[in-house]
């Protein structure tokens, strides 16, 4: 399809006004956008071959148009928005466990409790 | 629809609903499966950082942030600024921000790739609804006003008034079509769950209220504008945004829905002498508008409405509630947030500021002035339920306050 403004060059153009960096590193926050948009994709192609899975189920024909004009029922939609969040879940581990490393407070590390069980 | 069920959630799942629920009008734009996935995910990322990530940061204030500014000064925070600069250097503070931030710029550029790849279509359509519509009044010479000429707002690339092409709404269909991302579909079908919760609470306030005309000021795209007009069938109602794309995209939208008494005017609206004469409404609305103006224009906002309100009309700001000893500085700070790092620039200073005080010194007088609270309102069957919902993304949740006043005749 063409069209008089092109999405390549304009989709992911940069807003006015000076971006805001959050992480120690500015390369680490660029690496950690550059992996989330994969995430995202990633998130695409599990719900697109969900889709076909669905259809093929059904005994529908698989098409780019069926694809497209997918409806899911409302149980499906359960589990595919559930399928979602185990992913989101999945892929943020690790900030799930900083935040329980602060409910834990202050924790021996494994050489330390090495050092006490020789004690 | 397979069974005829419905594409809502079942009983036991009370998250974000699929984007297939989101309301088709007229001018929305077509979304192939992979660009409705894109949206489905980035929902999920916002309702995930808001319900898993942010508590962190609640967390990690009481067990470090906190104690180590007590440490270290042995006072205090004075204000939600010192909170704010103390949380700026907490990791989860700053993985959930950097979080926030990336999947905001990945909704802005989901939307508008599927907006783009289709300007031409979604251009000759709004085109066709608009022209020689007298119900669309755009004055292209018109200043913009400085809090939307200096920043695009909460980093949508040119913001409400930049037309990529002569004519263009890609802009406005944008905003429209990813907001249900934004706000995890918690303001309805057609994203005029405010609206709704507006129209109610003005019925049930003031039950013999008849109002003939109707003025929406910033009323962008008219997301909160049409529940008005349906719920007052025989008002005129009239839009007045300074955004070009929005009015247009917002006619159009209107006409497609079948909501007819309604029209939108480009202007600034402090200052609405050359358009409206004195005491010519009975209701002034602004829904979410007041944080993107400044100090300047804000005072003659309200000495606008004051000027234009028929006597016994009523004047209502809703907006998210206003910073008082009542609310922790650590909320706040968190409701700051936008201020700082989603390029609101004026949402900080405006929500400190005293609204009734200058309600006051624009001539309304303390038995004029009212105040109340509204949830959006939604259809349960399908989308979570602000009113219910105890989660809190500080600034961003559809609940929001009233302040207002009845002009006494
Ligand atoms: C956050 S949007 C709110 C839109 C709408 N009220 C809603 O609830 O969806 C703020 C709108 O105010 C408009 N605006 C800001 N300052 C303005 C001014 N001085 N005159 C007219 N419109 C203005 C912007 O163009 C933008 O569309």
């Amino acid at each position: 399809m063409t069209s008089s403004i092109d999405p390549f060059l304009q989709a992911g153009a940069k807003s006015k006004g000076a971006r805001p960096w959050f992480l120690k590193d500015g390369d680490v926050e660029r690496v950690l956008n550059i992996t989330m948009a994969l995430a995202q994709e990633v998130s695409v192609l599990r719900e697109r071959l969900d889709t076909v899975e669905r259809l093929l189920e059904r005994g529908d024909t698989v098409s780019k148009a069926a694809i497209d004009g997918f409806e899911p029922t409302r149980e499906e939609a359960a589990e595919r928005a559930l399928t979602t969040q185990e992913f989101i879940a999945r892929i943020l581990r690790v900030i799930q466990q900083d935040r329980e490393a602060i409910e834990a407070g202050e924790e021996m590390t494994s050489e330390q409790v090495g050092d006490q069980l020789a004690s | 629809m397979a069974d005829g069920e419905g594409r809502n959630a079942s009983p036991d799942y009370d998250g974000p609903p699929d984007y297939r629920v989101v309301g088709r009008h007229g001018m929305f734009p077509e979304t192939t499966h992979d660009e409705i996935a894109r949206f489905n995910f980035l929902t999920h990322m916002n309702r995930h950082l808001s319900t898993r990530v942010m508590p962190g940061v609640a967390e990690a204030f009481e067990a470090r942030v906190a104690p180590k500014h007590a440490q270290e000064t042995g006072k205090p925070f004075a204000d939600r600024h010192e909170v704010r600069r103390a949380l700026t250097g907490d990791p989860m503070w700053q993985w959930w921000s950097a979080l926030r931030r990336s999947t905001m710029e990945s909704r802005q550029q989901a939307g508008r790739w599927v907006t783009q790849r289709q300007a031409d279509s979604l251009n000759a359509k709004a085109r066709e609804l608009t022209e020689n519509d007298p119900r669309l009044k755009l004055n292209p010479g018109m200043k913009l006003p400085r809090g939307v000429e200096m920043i695009d707002h909460h980093c949508m690339p040119g913001s409400y008034h930049t037309e990529l092409v002569p004519g263009d709404v890609t802009g406005p269909a944008n905003y429209d079509s990813g907001i249900f991302a934004t706000t995890g579909g918690m303001l309805g079908r057609f994203n005029d769950g405010g609206g709704m919760a507006v129209a109610k609470w003005v019925k049930e306030t003031f039950p013999d209220f008849k109002p003939k005309r109707i003025l929406d000021i910033g009323c962008g795209l008219g997301h909160n504008v049409l529940p008005l007009a349906e719920a007052f069938p025989d008002a005129e109602v009239i839009g007045v945004d300074a955004g070009a794309p929005m009015l247009r995209y917002g006619l159009a939208r209107a006409k497609t829905l079948g909501v007819e008494n309604v029209s939108f005017v480009q202007a600034d609206v402090s200052d609405l002498k050359d358009l409206f004469e004195d005491e010519s409404f009975d209701w002034i609305q602004s829904t979410m508008f007041l944080h993107e103006t400044c100090y300047e224009t804000m005072p003659k906002i309200f000495a606008e409405t004051r000027r234009l309100l028929k006597p016994d009309g009523i004047v209502l700001h809703v907006e998210q509630p206003q910073y008082d000893a009542s609310m922790t500085l650590f909320e706040q700070a968190m409701r700051d947030w936008d201020a700082f790092y989603n390029a609101e620039p004026f949402w900080s200073k405006m929500h400190e500021i005293d609204l009734d005080a200058w309600m006051k010194e624009a001539g309304f007088g303390d038995n004029e002035l009212m105040h109340g609270a509204v949830a959006a309102v939604v259809d349960k069957e399908v989308f979570p339920d602000a009113a219910d919902d105890d989660s809190e993304d500080f600034g961003r949740k559809a609940a929001w306050h009233v302040v207002g006043a009845k002009k006494v005749a």
